[in-house]
């Protein structure tokens, strides 16, 4: 098993990665980024059977992610698990590239492009539908945001999932309270969510979503859950790892510029 | 609906999902292959999610419902999920144009064609009748890729004398004539063959031609039964943006010349109850009014 120190140290790598990426292009979504960034690492270094070598193999565990706007920790965290080269990185969103500014299934290791919000979870429900009906082991997991949460095709999907007993599905959702123009809970609360989902039928696990352990245990706890769905609602904190950015909506949009970047690499190697 | 059933039967692949519509309909398919059925509920959106995620895991799947709801609702998940993926999932609305007239705008079929026909890697078909509509579906399960299948209501008159050979993209002659060629799409073959019946009592012998496919299209098949038409017009129980607008992209882009009169209905919404042929005389697309107006263009 993969010790939590190399989880840790995965996870600034991947942060250190991002916000190169998102710095060099002017690009957005770096908060977005940085609220997921331990849940990713737990999932690809420890949950997800998926072999880069084969990324296409129909036993793999599929995972989506519906945030696709935060797709630079996405390609960080790929390229980190060996599905893309690290020096492709450095082409993020540059003309050309396939490594596009929202998750592109172009890219190894994508299922689905996304970057319209509410699209990923139902779309897992037909791979985990699928998975059942095929007698197929496989795993499906989805990654959604909060603000996310507001479309309602992901209620429709939430209402489904645990009616056909999709035990084979997960969902995460990067519970950072922030959304495009304020707080969650001032745009359109969610609260409570988790008794929202546990009303609908999900078994609902609540952790800290930068706490490495506690994303493993939760992960782990997922194949105990018999005859539902699962949801992973993780409180993340938006921009964290970097005292500048963290809880700030600013940073939902704002790319650091070098001195900011150098500042942010600093304080990454601080937390080493 | 037959179709699709007698085709599962022989290919373990397809799939079939509603949005809780189709009562008598799709129970056969439902009794007969239960695995491979799902009412997935009111949700369109959900609908057309969860059939992009059964058709990555290799099944060929079919969505139903009536006019808009498939398509309209979902349409950026066909958009995104469906087309962009090129997954094999064929999306099927009952009651194309007028065909549940009465029940009102918002199961009119009016702009369905204009909207998916536009979108990458579709194939989209409006058959006339129920020969054209097995012969689709038939090519559709073994074209891969996204589709739409526009139909009318259950029931609707044997046009054709028999099982027709329509390749993808292939079109029928359903008359011979001189000078004016009608091309129609959908269920307005029925309207069309009635309008030319008119015509020749009134000395003009139309050519007819049946155009389910509205992309892609054999355009170069097309545009040799063409040659030597003095005045082409489009008929179809729909909008702007459809076969109106196909034909008329053909033309400009061919560089070819005929006179041309599209008959299509300009935007009216209809808020009357009335019976289809009825509803169609509401927006000028009824059969003596077709008539008359080729014939005005005719005598210029």
């Amino acid at each position: 098993m993969i010790s939590t120190e190399t989880l840790k140290a995965r996870a600034l790598q991947i942060r250190k990665l991002s916000v190169q990426m998102v710095s060099r292009v002017n690009a957005s979504h770096i908060g977005s980024s940085f609220s997921m960034v331990e849940l990713l690492t737990v999932l690809y270094s420890h949950f997800l059977k998926i072999d880069p070598a084969r990324p296409q193999d129909p036993a793999r565990d599929r995972f989506i992610l519906s945030k696709g706007h935060a797709a630079a920790s996405l390609y960080a965290t790929l390229a980190v698990h060996g599905f893309i080269d690290g020096s492709e990185l450095e082409e993020y969103n540059l003309p050309g590239s396939r490594l596009l500014g929202h998750a592109s299934h172009k890219v190894p290791g994508v299922e689905l492009s996304t970057g319209s919000l509410g699209h990923g979870l139902p779309v897992g429900c037909g791979l985990a539908l699928a998975a059942k009906r095929l007698g197929r082991r496989h795993r499906t997991v989805v990654l959604v945001s909060d603000g996310e949460l507001d479309e309602g095709s992901n209620w429709e999907a939430i209402l489904f999932a645990p009616h056909h007993k999709l035990d084979n599905l997960l969902l995460v959702v990067d519970y950072n309270k922030i959304q495009s123009l304020g707080n969650v809970k001032d745009v359109l609360d969610l609260h409570p969510l988790a008794e929202k989902f546990e009303t609908f039928g999900w078994h609902v696990k609540e952790i800290d979503g930068h706490d490495v352990e506690q994303i493993r245990s939760a992960l782990d706890n997922f194949a105990e859950v018999q005859g539902r769905p699962m949801v992973i609602l993780a409180h993340t904190v938006k921009g964290k790892g970097v005292s500048y950015m963290e809880n700030l909506l600013a940073w939902h949009y704002k790319s650091p510029n070098q001195e900011q970047l150098a500042q942010a690499l600093q304080e990454l190697e601080e937390q080493q | 609906m037959d179709t699709l059933t007698r085709l599962a039967a022989e290919d373990e692949r397809i799939f079939l999902v509603t949005a809780d519509l189709g009562y008598s309909v799709v129970e056969r398919f439902a009794d007969a292959f239960p695995d491979r059925f799902l009412n997935n509920g009111v949700a369109e959106q959900n609908m057309t999610g969860i059939a992009a995620g059964l058709a990555m895991s290799g099944y060929t799947v079919f969505t139903y419902s009536i006019a808009n709801f498939p398509v309209m609702r979902c349409l950026e998940q066909i958009r995104n999920d469906v087309c962009y993926h090129n997954l094999n999932v064929k999306v099927v609305a009952v009651g194309g144009g007028f065909s549940y007239g009465s029940l009102g705008y918002s199961h009119h079929g009016m702009e369905d064609l204009a909207v998916t026909r536009v979108l990458p890697n579709m194939t989209v078909a409006a058959p006339a009748d129920p020969f054209e509509t097995e012969a689709i579906v038939n090519t559709m399960v073994k074209t891969p890729g996204p589709g739409y299948l526009r139909l009318g209501k259950a029931g609707e008159p044997r046009l054709h004398e028999g099982p027709v050979e329509l390749p993808c993209g292939g079109f029928l002659k359903v008359r011979s004539g001189q000078g004016v060629t009608i091309l129609s799409t959908g269920g307005m073959l029925d309207s069309a063959l009635k309008v030319s019946q008119e015509l020749s009592r009134q000395g003009v012998e139309a050519t007819l031609i049946s155009v389910p496919y509205l992309t892609p299209l054999d355009q170069q098949g097309l545009l040799q039964v063409l040659s030597g038409s003095e005045l082409l017009v489009t008929l179809e129980e729909h909008g702007a943006g459809g076969l109106s607008s196909v034909i008329a992209e053909l033309l400009m882009e061919t560089g070819t010349f005929i006179p041309f009169l599209p008959l299509y209905a300009r935007g009216e919404i209809v808020s009357v109850a009335g019976s289809q042929e009825q509803l169609r005389e509401q927006v000028g697309l009824g059969v003596h009014q077709v008539t008359a107006r080729i014939l005005e263009k005719w005598k210029k």
